[in-house]
């Protein structure tokens, strides 16, 4: 217990930390992620192929690589200098979004093609049809495992302690820095997460139990 | 009861051929020609020629396979065509795009699985199109939807999933759905097949009233009953063809084609 409170600033500070850039990359994955499933169900061959392109290229890339290279080569490109913790925020959703839009796409394909066909018949173009008809219905039957793959960038996030973003992963270090018991505090740290996990596993039961009449 | 609404039907019928359509000058409100269209090695349309005027009701039967829900489906370019000129009130069928939204918007469409929106409340998916497309105010799409729930008699139903209701009452919505855009036409794709025998006729009366109040109608059908009152024309397709095109008394009562009688002759024996 000592472990904890003697430095509850530090958990504080970290957890806080791992809050801030999870709500961020949970948000940006989602659009991202929303963005490139439309590409990739569109009938433009471009949007198709670049979509199919970014998900094949990042889709399963080691993390820790794609956070390496917003840590340490994207500043480098001289195209916008970003702070450490908006680099952990982006690599987090590049990394993210390809799930996401590989979900949502398989969501899209339970939708009957019929719903579609009414929509486009009743006059409404790709993009209403896509965001009044299929996206919602997509949404509803993948709520589990997108809940899952927003669970696990919220376990992600610890990576980017190895970048100085202040969060809970650099908690552990900073302790055994202080001199306390690491396994105690590896501990307590995990005790977090289960914690973090929990408002999301209860999103995800109301919102299956609030869409489940809608079939 | 039976008697009155038989009266009005006859009586419907006879106004119908009294106002003998249409006005020399415009345009058929469909027309089809030359249109030919494959699935694969499938030849599913040969040389569809196919008109049909403003106010008219045409019934398209024909055997399963024969291309007649293809036929239908083209006409809004639910499937696109491989050759031949589709017109729609005099204008030829734009390529996908903003012009083909602006023309199905004016053509009403109901299909045989209904394909109503399973997220959508009825009020919702019968409001939805004029809302978004026809930018109307939330507040009049709403009351004109409620108008047309009422006419086709679910009004009471409204506020109900589509999963929560009768395969009849789904098509009636659908049909209320198609004819909250205004359509200049409506096309039904076997819009009973799918349904409880008993729930058939509470559809097919929506159709005959909207028939009777003019709306120009193709209708892919088995509904022998419905071709035979609502119809001014039965056209019959066989394997990709138009074989006939007949008044329905002509087509039922004195088939010219052999492959029409055999049709008749299988259906209407039991």
């Amino acid at each position: 217990m000592s472990v904890l409170l003697d430095n509850l600033d530090l958990f504080i500070r970290g957890f806080l930390g791992t809050i801030q850039l999870f709500v961020i990359a949970a948000i940006g994955s989602l659009v991202v992620g929303g963005v490139l499933a439309a590409m990739r169900v569109s009938p433009v061959p471009f949007l198709r192929g670049a979509g199919m392109t970014y998900v094949n290229i990042v889709r399963n890339t080691p993390l820790t690589l794609v956070l390496f290279f917003f840590a340490f080569a994207w500043n480098r490109l001289d195209i916008v200098t970003l702070p450490f913790f908006a680099l952990a925020a982006s690599g987090l959703i590049v990394y993210t979004a390809a799930f996401v839009c590989e979900v949502l796409r398989s969501g899209v394909n339970t939708v009957p093609v019929g719903q579609a066909e009414a929509s486009r018949a009743l006059g409404l173009n790709f993009g209403l049809t896509l965001s009044q008809v299929v996206m919602p219905q997509a949404l509803r039957a993948v709520v589990p495992p997108l809940v899952s793959v927003e669970i696990a960038l919220l376990k992600n996030t610890t990576i980017a302690a190895g970048f100085s973003v202040v969060e809970a992963g650099s908690i552990i270090p900073s302790l055994s820095e202080r001199g306390y018991n690491v396994l105690v505090g590896g501990l307590w740290v995990a005790l977090g997460f289960v914690i973090l996990v929990v408002p999301l596993t209860l999103l995800q039961r109301y919102l299956e139990r609030r869409w489940r009449v809608a079939r | 009861m039976l008697q009155v609404l038989d009266c009005a039907v006859r009586f419907a019928l006879a106004s119908r051929h009294a106002r003998k359509l249409p006005m020399t000058d415009s345009p058929p409100m469909i027309r089809m020609k030359d249109v030919d269209k494959h699935f694969g090695p499938l030849h599913v349309l040969r040389a569809i020629d196919l008109k049909v005027d403003r106010g008219q009701v045409v019934v398209v039967l024909g055997p399963s396979g024969s291309g007649k829900s293809t036929l239908c489906r083209t006409i809004n370019r639910l499937e696109p065509i491989d050759s031949g000129v589709i017109e729609v009130d005099g204008q030829a069928l734009p390529d996908e795009g903003k012009a083909l939204a602006g023309l199905r918007a004016d053509v009403g469409m109901v299909f045989q699985s209904f394909n109503l929106f399973a997220h959508k409340t009825i009020l919702d998916n019968v409001t939805l199109a004029p809302c978004k497309v026809r930018r109307s105010k939330k507040g009049e799409a709403e009351k004109q939807a409620m108008e047309l729930l009422d006419r086709v008699g679910i009004a009471n139903q409204s506020d109900k999933y589509p999963a929560q209701l009768s395969g009849g009452q789904q098509q009636r919505a659908a049909i209320a759905r198609a004819l909250a855009m205004r359509p200049k036409i409506m096309l039904f794709d076997e819009p009973t097949s799918a349904l409880d025998p008993e729930m058939v006729n509470e559809v097919l009366d929506v159709m005959t009233t909207l028939a009777r109040d003019g709306m120009t109608m193709l209708v892919v059908t088995h509904e022998m009953g419905f071709a035979r009152k609502a119809a001014n024309r039965v056209v019959f397709m066989d394997a990709g063809e138009i074989v006939e095109d007949a008044p329905p008394d002509e087509f039922f009562t004195a088939p010219r084609s052999d492959r029409a009688k055999d049709f008749l002759g299988k259906i209407l024996t039991h």
